[in-house]
């Protein structure tokens, strides 16, 4: 079992819906949030290329925060998640500064929180919060090993993306370009 | 020695999470009028957590947007209206003081008695939006004033329901019955969907890329969808009617239209065909910028695909003033590609009728709405500009008015014109706003009236036009927080004070939900059960049957490519391009849009919304950044052609997604209602710099893109605060 | 023209637009960090050179800074953390690839060693305080626990080289360890920060010593600790020109940005250059008040960790 996200830029609109869903979702404080949305514009009027996605937590299967926390804190579990366990963190920060994408931050209570791959939802059979809301259906989440996988057929058949390839982490997040 | 083992602690957390249960409540979404059926989780304590799209409902399939996802925000916010307020004098200083509901509404009873004795009830009108509007109506209509509008009329979708029903017969309708979903190609003329966050047509474009559908999008900036169309024609605003015509000149001295359609339900093509003679790509070239083998290129893809293209209406579509003749163009070209009562182009939508709540006949008022906008023969609702210009007193009126309810719409950031909305206001002899936040417009008001918000109370059945037609449930999810009260009770405590008891004749809307839904063959608890109910057809295929006798609702029977009534009504009978004013020498055009994580004004506060986005940005070309010596981030204030310089100040954006010769910005922000205190000053309201309005000939829209700018970057206010 | 923007759902406190994670707190734990390293080294070393008559600044009196500057530090450490209730996780277990869980493990092990050190050499060293306190007197049990780390010393000061040798690296490779950062992200910067640290130790230990001999071996050691610090900079700014975009852009925020001021002025020609030369001039043969070069490294010693952690957290991966 490996979980991967699928994100197709070519249907992204950019609407920050997967973004207000984890924030109730997961009960994200105000100010905070776990994914958030980039825009990228390149060219000049009236040939531009524009490209909208949603960012989060890559879940890298090489994953330097995982490695460089002193207390075990954040560990990879089952599928490849990466998690953070609030009563084993200690808050020093060195995972925040490890991670190439920003993925985490310091919850106000002081232990730090990321994207978890909505595991709790993925334990009874659902999917991720922000897969299930968005409103173009362009968010597809899977398990990479099994090669029927609606997301194994995507990346089978389109061109895609990881974010940071020479950062060397391995993310689990990929966006189709094409 | 753990290295990078599984994590006991927090598979318990989750399972402590996961154990909690949470209930789930029926309703549907007010945050936008598309109404997309919702179910609200609430935990033990009562509160609401979170909203989802119930699955079976044909307007979300299960996935609200952005702003039905942060619907709970309105339920949460902390700065709503929390109780009724009266206007007072303190110390010869103008303020609210709290109030019980049974003074204000004792005051109003007694207000609109007065107003009813002096002029007629006709002198109170009700300007109005979205759900609490239908039961204020009721009560208008009730007490005898029909003195009714809307903003989302002359403000909004008024031209393409005039254009589309004098050339197709029919109004297009909400949700619009584009059979995107299918659509070979998608053809969007200012239509930003995407930015538009109306749920299912964002679902459906979607469905569409993946359907390998071929999108065109016209639009001077790069909207989203532009970005995801093969084809953006970056069009010179304002030149669109320009483009459509060339466009069917195409289709036509091609031979590339539909023949077979148009020769069986088609009204005066050899007119039309007379009319596009020397509309051709090279002279729209010249007026819109898109070079000829352009428009000749997407002309022939929009053939090809044919009947299976739509020609996107678009939605606001108040834009010059000649917009009526613009849709009309638009429904001409579906006509020509056959895309009307098509699979890929427009279904024949239908919906179910609610059955009526027993009550009385309604008084038939002397005037109304019709009688104001009279001048515009087109006009098939209230046009709120009418209204509040009949507010301003002129010796001459048949029609004052004297008296406003406003419920659900904030005139101020909504209506074009601030000053003559002021002066309307001034002129009041009494005025009540119901509103859920302390919004520009309650600060007008003498008596505000705090509503609940739409996860607190009953409302009307939801029954609207689809491809099968089907209902929903709103029910209260939660207690209604503070004093609020929902719009029904509202009405009807109104209405008893007027004696109007006959027209209330239950104790709980409730009953009137119960009622109708036994009527339609289901039940309260069964809805409480699904939210949403389906039912077949009645009206018939979606589509037209191959060779199919048609008869459209126009005076023909058919498609009028040319239009007798027009021209008897001394109207073009089919529409001519007309250039529209161009910005000065040192202005740039005015355009605005919607943010999709946004409605309107009403949503800049929300907690959960305004943490995705809490101001809009001046979008400006790096040309114009270069002229003008403008970066990013720079605050700068803005000055129209009429003298009007901006409240706030906003923040450049230096983007290559617009024009040189315009600058964009989000529609609803720059909120001046300090009582908003997530949205207070933040960035310029698109309003505000609004005041030139075009107004359409035909139906009496007000064309809002005909406004310029200028950018100051010294603070204007700077001296004159003392 | 390229643009990338957040369209929602960003700026977060201490993370947006840069990070600010790690304040000065952790830069003061990473300078007493090689600080007390540095000393306990030499210390260490010296003593088992058996060196401990000609260099009593060095074996016997400097060392005391050692145990206060790591419980200093480990304050300073602990007030960085966010969530301190559960700062004993650090010790439920050992992360082999967490530089900070080794660190936290080596700072475990060395303070309480460094503390029996300057145990050993009290009543020595500190005569007329202990006439004062008469703590011997009071707790007698410690007069045998005396004589037994007395007796021990040498396994102390065996146990203390290759762990003052990790703490010194280790100040360095907590930031070398971290890919995302372009400015840390570089092999040199755990020599770099032993040299340093070592480099400080030496200087503390020049403020102790009343000794001719000693200090100007301790001169000498550390006129050539800065030559090769000054090296390891030297290659560090050569890796990065050779590197990629965003250390090449890390790079432009110490040559020609916001700390370059504070980078060559306080750490290059203050804190290195000039206490060199003053040392230069010292070894020679010349007088100079010692304590103005060791001051100097000192202080410099300071800033080069406030600068590389605050430079370091400007500089994120580009994607
Ligand atoms: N400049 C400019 N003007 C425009 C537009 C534009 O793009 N630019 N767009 C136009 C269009 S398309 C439209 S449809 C109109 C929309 O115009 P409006 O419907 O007036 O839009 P809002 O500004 O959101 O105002 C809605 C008001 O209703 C209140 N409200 C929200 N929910 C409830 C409720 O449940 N009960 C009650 N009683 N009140 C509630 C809100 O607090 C707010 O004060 O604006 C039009 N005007
Ligand atoms: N997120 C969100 N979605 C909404 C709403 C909301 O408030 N928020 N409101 C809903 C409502 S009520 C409505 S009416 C719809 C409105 O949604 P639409 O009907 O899609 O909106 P418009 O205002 O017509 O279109 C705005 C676009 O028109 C472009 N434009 C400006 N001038 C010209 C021109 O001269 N020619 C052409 N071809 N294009 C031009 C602008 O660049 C912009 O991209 O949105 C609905 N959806
Ligand atoms: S919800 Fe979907 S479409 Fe909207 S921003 Fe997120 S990924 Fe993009
Ligand atoms: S994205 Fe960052 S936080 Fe997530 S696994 Fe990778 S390195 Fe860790
Ligand atoms: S902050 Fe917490 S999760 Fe991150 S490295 Fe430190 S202990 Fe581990
Ligand atoms: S997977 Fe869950 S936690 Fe991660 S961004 Fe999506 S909703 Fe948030
Ligand atoms: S489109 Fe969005 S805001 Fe509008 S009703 Fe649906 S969920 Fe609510
Ligand atoms: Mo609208």
């Amino acid at each position: 079992m490996r979980y991967a996200m699928v994100i197709d830029t070519l249907k992204c609109v950019g609407c920050s819906d997967c973004v207000v869903a984890c924030q109730t979702e997961n009960n994200v404080p105000m100010g905070y949030c776990r994914d958030w949305v980039t825009e990228t514009v390149n060219g000049a009027y009236p040939t531009i290329d524009l490209e909208l996605k949603s960012e989060r937590c890559n879940h890298c299967d090489n994953a330097p925060c995982v490695r460089c926390c002193p207390t075990g804190a954040s560990h990879i579990v089952e599928g490849g998640i990466v998690m953070v366990t609030e009563d084993e963190c200690i808050g020093c920060g060195a995972c925040i500064e490890s991670c190439p994408y920003d993925a985490r931050y310091q919850h106000p209570d002081g232990y730090v929180d990321k994207c978890t791959f909505c595991h709790h939802r993925l334990e009874k059979g659902k999917q991720p919060a922000c897969v299930e809301v968005c409103p173009t259906k362009c968010m597809y989440f899977g398990d990479l090993d099994d090669p029927t996988s609606e997301i194994s057929e995507l990346l089978k058949t389109r061109k895609h993306k990881v974010l940071a390839p020479e950062a060397g982490t391995s993310p689990n997040v990929y966006y189709l370009i094409k | 020695l753990n290295m990078f083992g599984a994590n006991t602690y927090l598979d318990d957390l989750v399972k402590q999470n996961v154990a909690t249960k949470f209930k789930r409540t029926a309703t549907y979404c007010e945050v936008c009028f598309w109404k997309c059926a919702a179910w609200a989780y609430t935990n033990e304590e009562g509160e609401i957590i979170k909203l989802k799209g119930n699955e079976i409902d044909p307007h979300c399939n299960g996935r609200l947007c952005p702003r039905g996802t942060g619907g709970v925000g309105m339920y949460n916010d902390g700065d709503r209206l929390k109780t009724p307020l009266i206007r007072t004098t303190i110390n010869g200083e103008q303020t609210y003081r709290e109030a019980s509901w049974d003074e204000a509404l004792d005051l109003i009873a007694s207000k609109m008695k007065d107003v009813k004795s002096k002029y007629g009830a006709e002198s109170f009108a009700l300007l109005k939006h979205g759900s609490p509007g239908s039961h204020l109506e009721h009560l208008f209509k009730s007490y005898g004033s029909d003195t009714i509008a809307e903003p989302a009329y002359a403000q909004c979708r008024g031209p393409r329901e005039t254009g589309f029903g004098l050339t197709v017969g029919s109004w297009i309708g909400s949700p619009e019955p584009t059979d995107i979903r299918d659509t070979k190609c998608l053809v969007l003329i200012g239509s930003h969907i995407g930015e538009n966050m109306h749920n299912t047509q964002v679902q459906e474009m979607s469905d569409a890329i993946d359907n390998g559908a071929t999108i065109i999008t016209v639009d001077p900036r790069l909207s989203t969808a532009a970005s995801k169309s093969e084809h953006w024609l970056a069009i010179k605003p304002s030149t669109d009617i320009a483009l459509l015509l060339a466009w069917m000149h195409v289709l036509i001295y091609e031979n590339l239209y539909n023949k077979e359609y148009v020769d069986k339900y088609g009204y005066g093509l050899k007119e039309l065909k007379e009319h596009v003679k020397d509309f051709t790509p090279e002279w729209a070239y010249g007026i819109t910028t898109i070079k000829p083998e352009e428009i000749r290129k997407t002309a022939r893809i929009m053939a090809a695909a044919a009947p299976s293209t739509i020609i996107h209406p678009g939605r606001h579509v108040v834009w010059y003033g000649d917009d009526s003749q613009r849709e009309r163009a638009i429904a001409m070209l579906n006509g020509l590609l056959g895309s009307w009562g098509n699979r890929g182009g427009f279904y024949f939508k239908e919906k179910i009728k609610i059955p009526k709540y027993p009550q009385p006949a309604y008084p038939t008022p002397k005037w109304g709405w019709e009688e104001i906008g009279e001048k515009y023969p087109y006009a098939e609702m209230g046009i709120t500009s009418e209204l509040i210009k009949a507010t301003i007193p002129n010796e001459n009126t048949e029609h004052p008015i004297k008296g406003w309810i406003v419920a659900g719409t904030n005139l101020i950031n909504t209506v074009p014109d601030r000053e003559m909305i002021l002066k309307a206001m001034d002129a009041l002899e009494f005025f009540v706003v119901i509103d859920t936040m302390p919004m520009e417009i309650t600060g007008y008001a003498d008596v505000v009236l705090p509503e609940c918000t739409y996860l607190e109370r009953y409302d009307g059945i939801r029954s609207a036009t689809n491809r099968e037609p089907s209902i929903a449930l709103r029910q209260p999810v939660a207690k209604p927080k503070y004093k609020s009260k929902p719009a029904w009770w509202i009405s009807k405590q109104i209405g008893e004070r007027l004696g109007l008891h006959d027209y209330f004749d239950y104790n709980d809307f409730e009953d009137v939900i119960k009622w109708q839904l036994n009527k339609l063959g289901t039940s309260l608890d069964e809805m409480k059960k699904i939210g949403v109910k389906k039912f077949e057809r009645k009206s018939g295929p979606l589509f037209l049957e191959k060779g199919q006798d048609y008869e459209f609702a126009t005076n023909s029977g058919k498609i009028e490519f040319y239009s007798d009534e027009l021209a008897s009504k001394g109207f073009d009978p089919m529409p001519i391009y007309t250039p529209h004013p161009e910005p000065p020498q040192g202005y740039y055009r005015l355009n605005y849009g919607r943010s999709p994580m946004h409605t309107f004004s009403r949503t800049i506060n929300n907690p959960n919304l305004s943490a995705l986005k809490d101001t809009n940005k001046l979008w400006i070309n790096p040309k114009v950044a270069r002229i003008l010596d403008l970066r990013n981030e720079q605050v700068v204030w803005l000055e129209n052609q009429d003298g009007i310089i901006s409240t706030f100040s906003i923040k450049v954006r230096v983007t290559e997604r617009i024009r040189w010769d315009s600058v964009y910005l989000y529609h609803g922000f720059g909120h001046n209602d300090k009582k908003l205190t997530r949205a207070f000053g933040k960035g310029i309201s698109d309003t505000e710099m609004i005041s030139k309005v075009h107004i359409d000939p035909l139906m009496g829209g007000t064309g809002l893109r005909g406004n310029f700018v200028k950018i100051l970057t010294e603070d204007p206010h700077k001296n004159i605060e003392i | 023209m390229q643009e990338e923007i957040f369209v929602s759902g960003r700026h977060i406190p201490k993370i947006d637009p840069y990070l600010e994670i790690w304040h000065w707190e952790i830069s003061l734990y990473l300078f007493l960090g090689g600080l007390a390293a540095g000393i306990l080294f030499f210390t260490a070393l010296f003593y088992l050179l058996k060196k401990e008559n000609e260099m009593p600044a060095t074996v016997k009196y400097a060392s005391i800074i050692a145990p206060i500057a790591l419980v200093i530090g480990l304050a300073a450490l602990f007030f960085d953390l966010t969530h301190k209730l559960y700062v004993w996780r650090l010790y439920t277990t050992i992360r082999i690839t967490s530089p900070m869980s080794w660190g936290a493990w080596v700072l475990l092990i060395i303070t309480p060693l460094s503390m029996l050190w300057v145990f050993s050499y009290y009543r020595e060293t500190y005569p007329k305080l202990e006439s004062k306190l008469q703590v011997f007197k009071k707790l007698k049990f410690l007069n045998s626990f005396e004589k037994y780390i007395i007796k021990n010393r040498k396994y102390i000061a065996i146990a203390l080289i290759p762990l003052s040798i990790i703490l010194g690296v280790y100040t360095g490779i907590l930031l070398s360890a971290f890919n995302a950062r372009p400015l840390w992200n570089n092999a040199i910067l755990g020599p770099l920060f032993l040299t340093s640290g070592l480099s400080t130790g030496a200087a503390a230990i020049l403020l102790f010593s009343k000794n001719h001999f000693e200090r100007k071996l301790i001169s000498k050691i550390d006129l050539g600790l800065i030559i090769l610090e000054l090296a390891l900079i030297i290659h560090m700014f050569m890796g990065m020109a050779a590197g990629s975009q965003v250390q090449l852009e890390a790079m432009q925020i110490l040559i020609s940005g916001q700390y370059t001021v504070m980078f060559f002025v306080f750490v290059i020609i203050l804190g290195l250059i000039v206490p060199a030369i003053l040392e230069l001039t010292e070894v020679i043969g010349f007088k100079v008040p010692v304590i103005v070069p060791a001051l100097l490294v000192l202080m410099g010693g300071l800033i080069f960790r406030i600068v590389m952690i605050n430079a370091g957290q400007l500089t994120r991966f580009l994607y």
